[in-house]
């Protein structure tokens, strides 16, 4: 068993550094100026972002990032929450839902600039606004699925409302919303380097845009790279927050596979 | 005329030859649990589909009352209506003499489903202090009351355990765990036993009785097995389907303590149980 699961996880991670190998071979010798050598991109990652613009952008990005996704996720819960439990704001919002969730996220941003400008506040916005409505839909979803059946039992042993939402109704519907915060984590970032790239003189987006205009062509690649890096871990972090917070759930899934 | 012959009355005047049942006790204290004629229809006007027609009973206080009838017979609405969960259409039901408008509080339900009525993001210890926390119990009783219903299951050793690492009779006996650390006074168990393998049921209703015996509750269960309602009750009452209504409630006049082997071989057991089956085989 462990031999299968060594394999597979060296497969997985081996696959990266295969394709990093072959681009580092195949970009060796390139004097294609829209595609430089590995090599070059990787020295001006670290002179980038590493020491240069690490505080005055990278961290920048991040904290909107986060900030935003962190409204997102509170406001989205919440809204989420009265949507499926009050009638009166279902009526209201779930017309207001599927108008907006058509929109593509992007393109709220220039709508946010010309309300907002151009700075950290419009981008938080953005990013919050774009990425709450997966949440939201995915916490109404979760609450209205929560069977009847624990409903009675929570009313028969005369659970308070306060007591039926927060120990009961939340917890049976954390896997959804989980997905739907899986889903507002993509759009937030996606929103991120888009609010940054229209508009903004700072953080990833802005300065990896920059690049391209000025032909900094390795400037831009390295600037990609970090997306890509900063992507990658983001989700990790995610993983195993609900990894964490979803143990139960996983384990009791895999016990009815099993059974 | 007690309560019990009232029991028996049925809207439909053929049904009333079975009405002659020697009354054998005659409570002259108010009955624990109370029903009179509850009706119980979903929909309304010419459209409203009547799953309880006419059901008058009661249960006293440290009885064990078995409710049987044919599956589909809406054993299941009758509870709900028990335990405050849906509204009786007309008639009522009343515990000392109080008619239930919600979920009382000196009541405590085990469903049929444990799967569905465990909480599964909750360790078995935080299933059983769940419905314990709104009492605003000192740490102490809230302790001492888990540990003891969780040893009167015989699932000491499972307090941290989530309930899907449990097998299914595991699961049921938390189910009634959370029942008993709640104390309540009546205990009323829809089909409690019915997804269980043979040597867990028994062990269960064993479990029931001493329930009975060591709290003294008054404890109601529906079944749709015979032999498990004869072997339990005190006395059992036989639903006759679509909609229901009481056929007769039988009284059962078996030694205590039971006792599986025993009890169940005795030739009384076999001809209660054979009453209660010819009424439930009977056309209706």
């Amino acid at each position: 068993m462990m031999n299968v699961k060594m394999r597979n996880w060296l497969i997985g991670a081996g696959t990266p550094v295969l394709l990093l190998t072959a681009w580092w071979l195949s970009s060796e010798n390139s004097t294609d100026p829209f595609f430089p050598p590995l090599r070059t991109i990787l020295v001006r990652f670290q002179e980038l972002w590493l020491f240069e613009h690490f505080q005055s952008d990278v961290l920048v990005s991040l904290g909107n990032l986060f900030l935003g996704f962190a409204i997102a996720a509170a406001a989205g819960v919440g809204i989420g929450c009265a949507t499926a439990l009050v009638p009166t704001v279902r009526w209201m919002v779930d017309p207001l839902i599927h108008f907006l969730r058509g929109i593509p996220p992007v393109a709220l941003v220039p709508i946010f600039i010309s309300l907002i400008g151009f700075g950290t506040e419009m981008r938080v916005a953005s990013i919050a606004l774009a990425a709450l409505f997966p949440t939201m839909i995915a916490t109404v979803d979760g609450i209205r699925s929560v069977s009847n059946d624990l409903m009675d039992v929570a009313r028969v042993y005369r659970l308070s409302r306060r007591e039926r939402l927060l120990n009961v109704l939340l917890p049976a519907a954390t896997p959804q919303i989980f997905s739907g915060l899986q889903v507002s984590l993509q759009v937030a970032f996606i929103v991120m380097i888009a609010s940054e790239m229209l508009g903004s003189s700072q953080g990833i987006g802005a300065m990896t845009l920059l690049a391209q205009q000025s032909f900094m062509t390795a400037d831009m690649w390295a600037g990609i790279l970090l997306l890509g890096v900063i992507g990658f871990l983001v989700n990790v972090l995610f993983g195993l927050l609900k990894h964490r917070v979803l143990s139960w759930y996983i384990g009791s899934r895999r016990m009815a596979r099993a059974a | 005329m007690s309560i019990r012959q009232l029991a028996t009355l049925s809207p439909r005047p053929r049904k009333s030859s079975m009405a002659q049942q020697p009354e054998t006790r005659i409570s002259t204290t108010t009955p624990r649990l109370d029903v009179a004629h509850l009706a119980k229809s979903y929909g309304s006007g010419e459209k409203a589909h009547k799953v309880i027609e006419d059901l008058t009973f009661t249960v006293d206080a440290g009885e064990i009352v078995c409710i049987v009838g044919p599956s589909g017979v809406g054993k299941t609405t009758l509870l709900k209506c028990l335990a405050g969960l849906h509204p009786a259409s007309s008639g009522r039901a009343s515990i000392d003499g109080r008619a239930i408008s919600g979920p009382p509080a000196e009541m405590a339900l085990v469903f049929q489903d444990y799967n569905r009525s465990l909480m599964p993001w909750l360790t078995v210890r935080k299933n059983l202090i769940l419905p314990l926390r709104h009492l605003r119990l000192p740490a102490s009783e809230l302790k001492e009351r888990c540990d003891s219903a969780l040893a009167a299951v015989g699932l000491s050793h499972a307090g941290n355990q989530y309930p899907w690492q449990l097998s299914g009779g595991m699961q049921q006996r938390v189910a009634i765990a959370r029942a008993l650390a709640y104390r309540p006074e009546i205990l009323i168990m829809d089909e409690p036993f019915a997804s269980v393998d043979a040597q867990t049921r028994f062990d269960l209703e064993d479990l029931c009785l001493k329930i009975r015996r060591d709290f003294n509750m008054t404890i109601l269960v529906v079944t749709h097995d015979i032999d498990e309602a004869v072997y339990l009750a005190d006395r059992v009452v036989v639903l006759g389907s679509r909609p229901a209504r009481v056929l007769k409630v039988v009284d059962v006049d078996l030694p205590v303590p039971r006792e599986q082997i025993t009890t169940r071989s005795l030739p009384e057991f076999a001809r209660q149980r054979t009453e209660v089956l010819s009424l439930i085989k009977r056309p209706a």
